[in-house]
């Protein structure tokens, strides 16, 4: 019954292959009711022997039974069904009639009134500045209505996607012609409109979902201007990029960003790095310092406890103890040297003492001591020498 | 038999009167009624209409909003720069009877097209780039449907809305704009760069002084304790060698002594003499 099932959009227009004049399905009942009784009489003819007689008085009988079983026939062509999410828009004669919701209608069968269904559940897009191919799902970009001017006059490239679906079936057969072509440059011109009224950061940053949500309702407030019958559901906005010729800029800016925290974050490594170390290196310098104060107090407390220790025995008997504390020095001191007595009035006299040699052999015995006490100052003055190392001086001598 | 064709040549004729003498209306169209050529009613609801066989033809419009969408033009705009415009026009027939006159047969397009165009061009010569761009698209569009409405009533036309699609530069203009925008990207990526750069050097710098002044904060510390430790042992040691003076000079000697020549590398040249050599070489018989 409907000739124009939604989505075919192209020729809705049920005058477009007749004739100027009426209805020409008059015709076609026509034909069709001729057949019909046509048939009815065929079967007579068949049988028409003997009954030609007859034939004259019941023939208008069974003409108007045929006419009736016809008629029958063609009421029920009224029959229809409106499918869940569908309406159906009954016209007589062109006018409109009612609106039927899903289920099953009679209308007044053709050529008196007719049914146009429109579907009202299903979810259509429309796809500004890329077209998808709904086949193989590859993209085919429009750049013609993708490339649009931002109002700081950049380029952007910005891809949409307009989800609708029909709001109004009476409107939306009736008022526009093309409604789904008419949305398509509804939808390019108010995305233009809203892009230009953005600065292209904004639209590639923060402004997305307000941009589209002012398409929406620019592209809605049109549709609705043209009592088109369309809702839109939904404006996405797919992509927005800058255009591929200043692409590599606009990467290369973000790596500059990106950059420069690398660059803060590596100095902020190396301070992580050198702080940490500096206070432990601190840390170390006062600990030394608070050690080689300890050791020095602690030092001189055990140095000057002992002092007053000696002290204050030798207060108990300063004598002795002096004494005593002054020979066992000089032993000390005397016993671990190697020592030349000069005895008497020495003073004047010149006295050589091969002191060199004496100090050698002292290193190089290691430490043992040589005893070469002369008591008398001889005056050929010959040093009294180990006869038993001399190998050793020579040998150190050359090895210096 | 004959009866039956002649009901069915009734039938027939009927319905070719009926068929000729009434034609329907839709809610789509816009119909004029002629009788041989003149205008007689142009004013039909949607619904079912008689006319007379052969006298009366009817004529049918399409009254619905229908759509021109005319190919893209170059206009200038205030500064002289050229800008291409793809404009849409929302129309329908609003007075049948002067449209057919107006246009008859005439393509309404090319006329439509040639207003909208002579109307645009004067406004986009008004303003600049910036302005039909953005600011004042909406203003545009407003006049070209008005002054389209107004220039478009005489043949009978609605203009239910004038849109503009595309407001572009040309494709030369285009290359420049590409260029300036990576020129300004550089710009800021070069600034993003350098602030990194002085960032990183803000943070390294203040990590080194602040790296000098703690150690320099903690050797000043260092040297304050030591300081004070010296000055502790200094103390300690006044007030105990301060208890006997004359012992202390005696045992210190005795020390630096055994300290200065107590290690057995020192030859001694030495004369026999003094209070350790008191009995050294002497009779000591009482």
């Amino acid at each position: 019954m409907a000739w124009n099932e939604p989505g075919n959009s192209g020729d809705r227009d049920p005058w477009g292959d007749r004739g100027g004049d009426g209805p020409p399905d008059l015709d076609e009942v026509m034909k069709n009711l001729q057949k019909k009784v046509s048939g009815i009489f065929g079967g007579d003819k068949g049988g028409a022997g003997d009954a030609g007689g007859q034939s004259g008085g019941s023939s208008s009988g069974v003409l108007i039974g045929g006419l009736l079983v016809a008629l029958i026939i063609w009421g029920f062509t009224g029959l229809y069904r409106i499918h869940e999410g569908q309406q159906g828009v009954v016209l007589r004669f062109g006018e409109f009639r009612s609106i039927s919701e899903p289920g099953l209608h009679w209308h007044i069968p053709t050529p008196i009134e007719w049914v146009e269904v429109v579907d009202l559940g299903q979810l259509r897009a429309v796809e500004i500045g890329y077209r998808e191919n709904t086949r193989t799902g590859q993209v085919g970009v429009v750049p013609r209505e993708s490339l649009m001017l931002t109002r700081d006059e950049n380029i952007i490239d910005i891809k949409f996607a307009v989800q609708y679906r029909v709001r109004d079936a009476k409107n939306y057969l009736f008022n526009v012609r093309d409604p789904e072509g008419t949305l398509q440059q509804v939808a390019e011109s108010a995305i233009r409109q809203q892009v230009g009224q953005n600065d292209m950061d904004s639209i590639l940053s923060k402004n997305r979902q307000q941009v589209s949500d002012a398409v929406a309702a620019t592209i809605q407030e049109l549709l609705d201007l043209y009592q088109s019958g369309l809702l839109v559901i939904s404006v996405n906005m797919q992509d927005a990029q800058p255009p591929e010729q200043v692409q590599a800029a606009f990467a290369d800016a973000v790596k500059a960003r990106e950059d420069k925290q690398r660059l803060i974050n590596e100095a902020e490594a190396y301070r992580n790095e050198v702080l940490p170390r500096a206070s432990g290196e601190a840390a170390r310098i006062l600990a030394e310092a608070n050690a080689y104060e300890a050791t020095l107090v602690a030092n001189a407390r055990g140095v000057a406890s002992r002092f007053t220790s000696l002290r204050e025995a030798y207060e108990k008997a300063p004598e002795v103890t002096r004494q005593r504390l002054y020979l066992e020095t000089m032993e000390e001191v005397l016993s671990s040297n190697r020592k030349v007595m000069i005895e008497g009035d020495a003073g004047n006299n010149m006295l050589y003492l091969p002191l060199d040699q004496l100090i050698k052999k002292g290193e190089n015995v290691n430490g043992n001591n040589v005893k070469s006490i002369n008591l008398s100052p001889s005056r050929a003055s010959q040093p009294m020498t180990s006869s038993s190392r001399p190998r050793t001086v020579s040998r150190g001598r050359e090895s210096r | 038999m004959s009866r039956i064709n002649l009901i069915l040549v009734l039938i027939a004729l009927v319905v070719i009167a009926i068929s000729s003498t009434l034609f329907t209306v839709d809610e789509r169209e816009k119909v004029i009624l002629f009788r041989f050529g003149e205008i007689v009613k142009a004013d039909y609801e949607p619904g079912l209409h008689f006319k007379l066989p052969f006298i009366n033809t009817v004529r049918r419009f399409n009254g619905q909003i229908q759509t021109l969408d005319a190919p893209p033009v170059m206009y200038q705009t205030e500064e002289l720069k050229n800008v291409v415009v793809d404009a849409f026009v929302k129309w329908r027939i609003a007075d049948v009877k002067a449209y057919y006159i107006a246009l008859g047969s005439v393509d309404v397009n090319s006329r439509l097209g040639q207003i909208v165009a002579d109307i645009a061009r004067a406004e986009f010569g008004k303003r600049t780039v910036k302005e039909v761009v953005s600011s004042a698209r909406v203003e545009i569009m407003d006049i070209m449907r008005s002054s389209t409405d107004e220039k478009t009533t005489v043949f009978g036309v609605e203009v239910v809305d004038v849109r503009l699609k595309r407001v572009d530069l040309p494709p030369d203009a285009s290359n420049s704009v590409y260029a300036r925008m990576s020129a300004g990207r550089t710009r800021v990526a070069k600034g993003f760069r350098a602030e990194g750069a002085e960032e990183a050097e803000k943070i390294r710098s203040e990590a080194d002084k602040d790296r000098s002044i703690m150690l320099a904060e903690a050797n000043q510390q260092s040297q304050m304790i030591r300081g004070s430790g010296d000055a502790t042992a200094a103390k300690i040691f006044a007030e105990a060698y301060g208890a006997n003076q004359d012992f202390y000079s005696f045992y210190r000697s005795l020390e630096a002594y055994r300290r200065a020549l107590g290690n057995g590398d020192d030859l001694l040249v030495l004369k026999p003499e003094g209070e350790f050599f008191k009995y050294f070489g002497q009779n000591v018989a009482p």
